[in-house]
């Protein structure tokens, strides 16, 4: 839609004017000009430290995602089919939700040590429940004519949850899963922002202890596009999912 | 006190939505002509899709015309809703959020009346709208018919002359319609208000109206304007008296063709 | 509200119960070492020793009222871009995959620079917590004007209410439950924000006793005031989640 296309250059074009006009106003020592910073992205792109750095990064994140969403989504299936469990646990989520993850992260460490481990560990404790609560909302919003229909039908309990409750869900599921996605990946990340040696968290704070602004500024930018990209596919997923629905 | 009912006069009045950039426009409306005289029942009854809730917005103020114009007591509309109206929607327009007295007492509040006048006004609203038990409940405890109840009430304490209703028994099962209707004859006769009734319910028309107006398929024009010539004093039994068939008949002989165009040419619900 | 324990309510404390039975038998059977995790117990005498004591009222005091101050930067300033960006439909829809990918970003980053701007003290934290806030607060009340009935807007024009008005009598209230949702969310994040900016930054509050109690490996006091944090935000959540409730009743939604 040309329309958006252009909203959307002009947003980029409003944000790098803003971000220039920073820079000029509090000088490079605490803001590096866009050009400069946009050069270093590249200039890391093409660096084989900065892959090895994102591929470590990579890895805690495919892992973390793959048991938090994975996972998230079985536990919300499984609580989420029943109404007892539901009521029982809602609270219980809801509380644990709102704890601050940051409170366990001495503990993951303590528990985990500065490896592999713990960055998924910490991936998963954030991106685990969106999805689980998110599930549970959706099941519980399927409308209970759905449930009726599967009764009148006379399918049995597989069935009904292959082919009307998880379709009827999925839409809502998939919303959980694409903030539960953006979360794992924050979660990596702030891993290795205070407790690890490698990875693009690591050279983040590498950067700020040497108050190296471009370097930082250039990584948040990758980043931010990194996640944007993989918000955005699963965005496109969610829409096709949505018009099926 | 409160003055005669208002009228109302639409001229040519067309109404074209624009549609997806580069398409064409949807031609809801008109061109139509309408006489609404003062201190009148009339009903609009239409096809699905034929622009009666277009109609209403226009009427009221709350969208404008493409072409023609629309006059309330002489006075041109102009882009906005004129003093003197109510309208009651189709949809639960109750804030959820204020008990009925707040609900009710809401449109008052903005006028800078003085406070007993507002307790005056709400009070007699309430009673009149058989409210006054409910007056500290919330929205959500009530049924639907009530939440409709409330919202005509709210727009009673206004002391309109002239009152728009979109369907607004639309959501409520028959009995309660039918009743509702009779509360409806009881506020006209009582306020002597000028009214306007949307409504897809012939009987409901027929029953309620001084006059109805029959609307074609989309783009809405009026087809035929039936006068019931009822006496004042009526009420839902006049379900019985024998030129009440005839009545509905003519309607649907008329209407039934248009709802079969209207069908046929996948015209979507308003 | 009468004391009636149902039978999800006893299920739900058995749970809870039970893992908190669980947690202090591993402990005390050495199953967890003591340099991981101390018994739930010495915990809650830990943080009952810091609050009687007293030693570090400064520092908790420093940290409310850090959290505090962001979350009313985060849910005054999140409605506001959130009513704006509403009425801007294209600007809104520009903007919203940059929204959504906001969470992602590990904005702590932005510390030392906030630091420069703001000096070392609570002003950048507090910027932080209301930087890592705002987004939630916007999120949600584009969500609620979202889901305000059109014809509650008809009738603000019938009733010929301005916009503005129309906005703060009738739109805002409409969509109160999807807003203390924001409200919740904003202090979760506002917390997060702060704590660990405190970690880092290791000059006071709550953040700097945890940071310290991890390096100097004393788990009494770092469990101790973990507790007393996990407590805090539980009880302020809890009311906001109570409130969400109440308004969720209110307005009849299921």
């Amino acid at each position: 839609m040309r329309a958006s296309r252009l909203d959307g250059v002009l947003v980029l074009a409003g944000f790098l004017l803003v971000w220039q006009g920073l820079y000029m106003l509090v000088g490079g020592d605490v803001v590096p000009s866009p050009s400069s910073a946009i050069v270093r992205a590249a200039a890391l792109l093409r660096s084989a430290n900065f892959w090895k750095d994102a591929a470590s990064t990579g890895q805690a994140f495919v892992l973390a995602c793959a048991i938090g969403i994975a996972g998230g989504a079985c536990i919300g299936f499984v609580l989420g089919s029943s109404r007892f469990a539901t009521e029982v646990a809602d609270p219980i989520l809801g509380t644990i939700y709102s704890i601050p993850k940051i409170t366990l992260y001495p503990i993951i460490l303590l528990v985990f040590g500065l490896t592999l481990s713990a960055k998924v560990a910490f991936g998963v404790i954030h991106g685990i429940f969106p999805v689980i609560i998110a599930t549970m909302a959706a099941l519980r919003n399927v409308s209970p004519v759905h449930r009726r229909t599967a009764r009148a039908l006379r399918l049995s309990w597989g069935a009904t949850i292959a082919t009307v409750l998880a379709p009827a869900a999925l839409p809502e599921v998939f919303t959980g899963i694409r903030i539960g996605v953006a979360v794992t990946l924050l979660g990596t990340l702030l891993a290795e922002l205070f407790a690890s040696s490698s990875g693009v968290g690591f050279a983040l704070i590498r950067a700020m202890e040497i108050h190296n602004v471009v370097d930082i500024f250039a990584l948040v930018l990758l980043i931010f596009l990194f996640a944007a990209a993989i918000n955005g596919l699963l965005h496109i997923l969610e829409r096709k999912l949505r018009r099926h629905a | 006190m409160r003055e005669a009912g208002g009228h109302i006069e639409a001229r040519g009045l067309t109404k074209v939505f624009r549609g997806a950039p580069g398409g064409k426009g949807i031609h809801a409306l008109g061109p139509l002509d309408l006489d609404v005289r003062s201190g009148e029942f009339f009903s609009i009854v239409g096809p699905s899709g034929c622009g009666k809730s277009t109609l209403l917005d226009t009427l009221a103020g709350l969208s404008s015309p493409t072409g023609g114009t629309v006059a309330c007591n002489g006075v041109p509309l102009a882009g906005r809703v004129p003093d003197g109206i109510g309208v009651v929607f189709q949809q639960d327009a109750s804030f959820a959020w204020l008990d009925v007295w707040d609900n009710v007492a809401f449109g008052l509040r903005r006028r800078g009346l003085a406070a007993s006048e507002i307790s005056r006004r709400v009070e007699y609203a309430l009673s009149f709208m058989g409210l006054a038990a409910f007056a500290k409940s919330y929205p959500a405890q009530l049924s639907g018919g009530m939440r409709q109840r409330v919202c005509i009430a709210r727009t009673l304490v206004l002391e309109p002359s002239i009152m728009l209703l979109d369907e607004p028994f639309a959501a409520l099962d028959q009995q309660t319609r039918l009743l509702m209707g009779d509360e409806l004859l009881r506020i006209w006769r009582d306020t002597g208000a000028t009214i306007v009734l949307i409504t897809h319910a012939l009987d409901e028309a027929t029953m309620l109206s001084d006059r109805i107006g029959l609307m074609s398929a989309r783009p809405g024009r009026f087809i035929d304007i039936v006068s019931t010539h009822w006496p004042r004093e009526r009420d839902s039994r006049i379900v019985s008296d024998r030129r009440f068939g005839d009545i509905t008949a003519r309607l649907w002989t008329n209407l039934r063709a248009e709802s079969l165009r209207a069908i046929g040419s996948g015209a979507a619900q308003e | 509200m009468s004391f009636q324990p149902t039978k999800t309510a006893v299920v739900r404390v058995l749970i809870v119960a039970g893992a908190f039975a669980a947690l202090e038998i591993l402990c005390r059977a050495s199953i967890i070492n003591r340099m991981t995790m101390i018994p739930p117990t010495e915990m809650v005498a830990a943080l009952w020793q810091i609050l009687e004591s007293g030693r570090y009222n400064a520092d908790i005091a420093f940290t409310v009222v850090n959290t505090a101050a962001a979350v009313v930067l985060s849910v005054v300033g999140g409605f506001a871009v959130g009513a704006i960006l509403h009425a801007l439909p294209r600007l809104r829809r520009a903007l919203e995959p940059l929204l959504s990918a906001y969470y992602a970003v590990p904005v702590f980053v932005f510390y030392p620079l906030l630091i420069v701007a703001f000096g070392v003290g609570r002003a950048a934290l507090i910027a932080m917590g209301a930087l890592v806030g705002i987004v939630a607060m916007i999120v949600n009340t584009l969500g609620g004007l979202d889901r305000v009935s059109p014809v509650l807007t008809k009738t603000a024009a019938v009733l010929s209410i301005d916009r503005l008005r129309s906005l703060v009598l009738i739109r805002l209230p409409a969509a109160g439950p999807h807003l203390v949702t924001g409200v919740k969310l904003s202090v979760a994040y506002s917390v997060i924000g702060i704590v660990a900016g405190e970690f880092i930054l290791s000059t006071a509050g709550i953040g700097k006793r945890i940071a310290f109690g991890y390096q100097d490996f004393d788990n009494r006091t770092m469990y101790g005031m973990l507790l007393l944090l996990l407590v805090l935000v539980m009880i302020v959540n809890g009311a906001l989640a109570g409130w969400e409730k109440r308004l969720h009743h209110r307005f009849g939604v299921p």
